[in-house]
């Protein structure tokens, strides 16, 4: 039977460009679909009734949602170039990482910013990050790039630029050592430019999302 | 080698009676340490640095964190015996997506039914029965969230159900009234000798949180 594979995304997304990427890490064909989260298509409406929200990675007609789902979903269907470790607590390890990313971290930056005692905001921030970084090799998987590496890139290309965005001092070489490397080697690789927006673009779209929010009622 | 196994966890968290349904479920001897969560133990602060949070299990020195991680170690490690997520990439997806989405949706908004009053417990109210209509949905006709067999769903969701006297009465409805489905659903997870020797009385988690908001000053 012939593979239909269908990812309905959107290009700034950092949720949604992890999919491309594990889906090209695996050399999967796809179908992608941009969608205009201002305007959802029914498509979208019909795959993730529960959250509507992309990714949405659409399988033989069947759709998988939430973009760490999504990740194990690829990950064991197609089973060459493995993505997550394959020892039960080096997969717990990943597993927890990626969530500190998507919970933790997240809510962290969302503090810096928001603006309220950002020196503060910025301190917390620099301790999770650091955290994450104890976590690193030459990539989180290891040797190669792999489930957490995958769920970073929100940090190596998302949460910097906001760094920018905000005005606030960006991740140094000298404060991050281990991961400025990493986010280097990750420049240097084409997969990985392939599936994420080009800064000059993302930056606008970044200070544009983070002004609508300092400006939005609370 | 014989296997060490020790779980920090309190008695009344739903994440931790996670971790308990499925030790028992797997037939798994382990150490029980119930924490007291206002003087956290060294031990605690150690194994979870990140969120000093519990569950964590402890198996053989080397900690795993956050309940739905653990459940999902514990089947890999022992999966000669009582699979708790399905074999199937997609249905596993399928589980996975719902066990997160009680996580992302189902403590966030009972914590909002009875530490809330007035207008913001209204809303919260509104809410909660809105996501347990989601979750009924997703039961269907079925008689567990993974079809036939008790599994990683079900084990997420149920040990909220320890907890529902406390939200029906702090928030003045009727789980059974609003929510029959899922009563059913619970009752016959309840038959699970994991789950009825894990739940602990709701009575008991009610008066536990009565104690709580008194010393928060939520009344």
């Amino acid at each position: 039977m012939v593979e239909e594979v269908k990812l309905l995304g959107m290009w700034a997304s950092p949720f949604s460009r992890r999919i491309e990427l594990a889906l090209k890490l695996k050399g999967i064909q796809y179908e992608y679909i941009e969608e205009d989260l201002k305007n959802k298509s029914p498509l979208l409406l019909k795959y993730n009734p529960v959250h509507r929200k992309v990714p949405v990675l659409v399988h033989n007609g069947k759709p998988v949602a939430e973009s760490l789902v999504i990740l194990e979903y690829i990950d064991e269907t197609w089973k060459d170039n493995p993505l997550l470790p394959q020892d039960p607590g080096d997969r717990a390890s990943a597993r927890f990482w990626a969530r500190f990313i998507d919970e933790k971290l997240s809510a962290a930056v969302r503090k810096v910013i928001m603006g309220e005692e950002r020196e503060k905001a910025l301190e917390e921030y620099f301790q999770l990050l650091k955290m994450l970084e104890n976590e690193l090799k030459d990539f989180f998987g290891g040797e190669s790039l792999g489930y957490l590496d995958i769920a970073a890139m929100t940090v190596a290309f998302w949460f910097v630029n906001v760094q920018e965005v905000v005005g606030v001092e960006p991740l140094t070489e000298e404060k991050f050592p281990i991961l400025d490397k990493w986010i280097c080697k990750l420049q240097d690789m084409d997969v990985v430019n392939e599936c994420r927006p080009p800064k000059e673009k993302l930056l606008p779209h970044m200070r544009a999302h983070v002004e609508a929010s300092q400006s939005a009622p609370k | 080698m014989a296997d060490e196994i020790v779980l920090l966890d309190f008695w009344a968290s739903m994440f931790g009676m996670r971790v308990r349904i499925a030790l028992a479920e797997k037939g798994i001897k382990y150490q029980y340490k119930e924490e007291d969560l206002r003087n956290k133990s060294e031990l605690l602060l150690k194994m979870n640095p990140v969120h000093k949070k519990i569950p964590v299990l402890i198996h053989n020195g080397k900690p795993v964190c956050e309940s739905l991680i653990i459940v999902q170690y514990i089947d890999e490690v022992w999966k000669d015996r009582c699979p708790l997520l399905p074999s199937d990439p997609y249905q596993r997806a399928q589980a996975r997506f719902w066990a997160d989405f009680v996580d992302k949706k189902v403590y966030d908004v009972s914590r909002r039914v009875w530490t809330t009053k007035g207008e913001e417990q209204k809303a919260a109210k509104k809410e909660f029965f809105e996501t347990f209509k989601i979750l009924e949905v997703e039961l269907g006709e079925k008689a567990f969230f993974g079809g036939e067999s008790f599994g990683f769903v079900d084990l997420s969701l149920i040990t909220f159900y320890s907890w529902f006297h406390a939200y029906e009465t702090f928030g003045n409805f009727s789980m059974e009234a609003e929510c029959p489905k899922i009563i059913t659903w619970a009752k016959r997870c309840l038959q699970r000798e994991s789950v009825a020797k894990t739940l602990p009385d709701q009575k008991k988690v009610f008066e536990f949180i009565v104690e709580m908001t008194k010393r928060l000053g939520v009344e």
